[in-house]
């Protein structure tokens, strides 16, 4: 068949698809004839392999490519909910994720609780040691937040009611930029995110070994013991996920670099995402609940150890049943 | 049938991705310079949002301030990530530069990879000014920065469909002899960009062929485009 005709024969069709196209693009795909899409995708991708065979000229092949790459784009477009995928990975993929990464998040935790715990203990033991760890004003800050004489705990003790939700603000800027950064900087090989795990534990350690040696131990610990639950364990799943960046560029087994990389970052954003969700929660938790002075530290400890346990049994339940996959 | 030309390796950048429906689509990606263009358009947009949302929720008080962190958070890092997912791949500044991201294979970006992308933007920017993301652009084959190399996406040029030139208007001439496809389609090409080529020019190629089509060099010209024309066949 000559060009010319098969031209004439099909331009009706190409016009029509291209019209389909430009309302797909445009967000509203039209009503009248359902399903017709995918059909007169494959018919076009049918001419322009004939096209190509035949030895048309490259203008027109050039011409329809066009219409078949914008075409390739809509048929495979990802068009499932996106709150049914969320709730999906809530009420059970995350902590598959979690569990399948295990190895990431354990060594993320060791290094991150290793390093909060020792440090903690050696300013405990040696007080004179946080002046190394922490600048003097930056000290005086902590002790000043943590006064037990407060009315209000926390980052910018001395608020009222209203500012909860400048704090809210405030607290999911902060840590999930933090996560965010802990995450992208195992690309350095590793490096970036075992400075932000080892920062953070020795920071947060030297802080809580010098407010329990100065006395202050009871408004620290019961106000961290609340969304430290969600944040702390944000934190290491962010810090697994840089690892395992960071592994996959240093020993990519059997694969190539490339291809460990991009399989490491499609799980590693999995717990990236997780981690967000639960810094979301601990955010929510320490801007209304942990800062409230109303609470005794009896029922702030109960609650907080109650979270833990929540966490700890989602992650190890969550996402097990027979009906998991769906 | 393919002709040999299809599967050579192509001389310019563009990318071969075959699809499951057997044919192969042509991606050109785009690089350093309209990436570079497109971000700075994007981060003046970005500027602009936060100047109005600092002024505005600045009158609010404290609950405009805890607002407008949140804002801030989301413009930092969902700004892209929002517009790539639900803007079939394109920023704002992409849209104007005629880009948009893709997966290697030439499938829509998604979330977790857009948003791997972005989030790997941090290590791009390193040490100062986009080093890294710029190293890693330029060495590339694909112009890729290290977020794109994480992701398994590409920044490809959205084409715009052209006219078609129209082929010279003269009487058909059967081809001396049996022509294989890419000499068709040369032949084809030849009289299509005509109109693009000076009179000296077209002689020029033209004459390359007069011996093998059996013409003289003044004639071989008009018989290249009869020749043309007898293969497309009169419109």
């Amino acid at each position: 068949m000559k060009q010319a005709v098969f031209e004439r024969q099909h331009q009706a069709d190409w016009q029509e698809f291209a019209a389909q196209l430009d309302a797909l693009e445009g967000g509203k795909p039209r009503s009248t004839q359902p399903g017709t899409f995918p059909a007169a995708y494959r018919r076009l991708c049918q001419q322009l392999a004939l096209a190509e065979s035949r030895g048309y000229s490259s203008q027109l092949i050039e011409q329809l490519r066009q219409l078949a790459l914008r075409g390739h784009q809509q048929l495979y477009r990802h068009r499932s909910p996106l709150l049914g995928r969320l709730l999906g990975f809530i009420s059970g993929g995350f902590a598959r994720t979690v569990r399948a990464q295990w190895r990431y998040v354990l060594a993320a935790s060791v290094l991150f609780y290793g390093s909060l715990l020792g440090m903690a203990t050696l300013v405990y033991l040696f007080p004179d040691l946080v002046y190394s760890v922490l600048p003097a004003d930056q000290v005086a800050q902590m002790e000043q937040m943590y006064d037990p004489d407060a009315s209000r705990l926390g980052r910018f003790a001395e608020r009222g009611a209203g500012d909860d939700w400048l704090m809210f603000g405030y607290y999911i800027m902060n840590n999930i930029g933090i996560a965010f950064q802990t995450f992208a900087s195992g690309l350095l090989f590793g490096l970036g995110t075992l400075f932000f795990l080892l920062f953070n534990g020795l920071t947060i350690g030297a802080v809580a070994g010098h407010l329990s040696g100065i006395g202050y131990h009871q408004p620290f610990w019961s106000f961290v013991i609340g969304h430290g639950a969600f944040e702390l364990t944000a934190i290491t799943f962010a810090g697994a996920a840089g690892l395992q960046l960071g592994v996959a560029l240093l020993a990519p087994g059997r694969l190539t670099r490339g291809n460990a990389l991009r399989q490491a970052a499609r799980q590693g954003i999995q717990l990236v995402g997780g981690a967000t969700l639960f810094l979301l929660i601990a955010a929510f938790v320490e801007a209304y609940w942990s800062s409230m002075t109303l609470a005794t530290p009896a029922i702030k400890y109960i609650v907080g150890a109650l979270l833990w346990l929540i966490v700890a049994i989602y992650f190890c339940l969550a996402g097990r049943g027979q009906h998991a996959a769906e | 049938m393919y002709s040999t030309l299809d599967r050579q390796d192509l001389l310019d950048t563009s990318l071969r991705v075959e699809t499951p429906e057997g044919i192969d689509l042509l991606l050109r990606p785009a690089g350093l310079v309209p990436r570079a263009l497109a971000f700075a358009i994007d981060l003046v947009i970005r500027a602009a949002i936060l100047l109005v949302l600092f002024f505005t929720l600045g009158l609010l008080g404290k609950f405009g301030m805890g607002l407008g962190t949140l804002l801030l958070f989301l413009v930092q890092w969902w700004y892209m990530v929002l517009f790539e997912v639900l803007n079939q791949g394109r920023t704002p500044g992409k849209y104007w530069l005629g880009l948009r991201v893709v997966h290697d294979d030439g499938t829509p970006v998604g979330w977790s990879s857009s948003l791997t992308r972005n989030l790997l933007r941090f290590v791009d920017m390193l040490p100062f000014g986009y080093f890294l993301g710029a190293l890693s652009c330029l060495g590339h084959p694909a112009f890729k920065r290290l977020g794109d190399l994480a992701a398994g996406t590409l920044v490809i040029y959205q084409e715009k469909p052209q006219a078609r030139p129209a082929l010279p208007d003269v009487e058909p001439v059967a081809p001396p002899v049996a022509l294989t496809l890419d000499e068709q389609r040369a032949l084809i090409g030849f009289a299509e960009r005509h109109g693009a080529l000076s009179a000296e020019r077209r002689q020029e190629l033209a004459s390359i062929l007069a011996e093998p089509l059996g013409s003289n060099e003044e004639h071989a010209e008009a018989k290249i485009h009869g020749i043309a024309r007898s293969l497309v066949g009169s419109s």
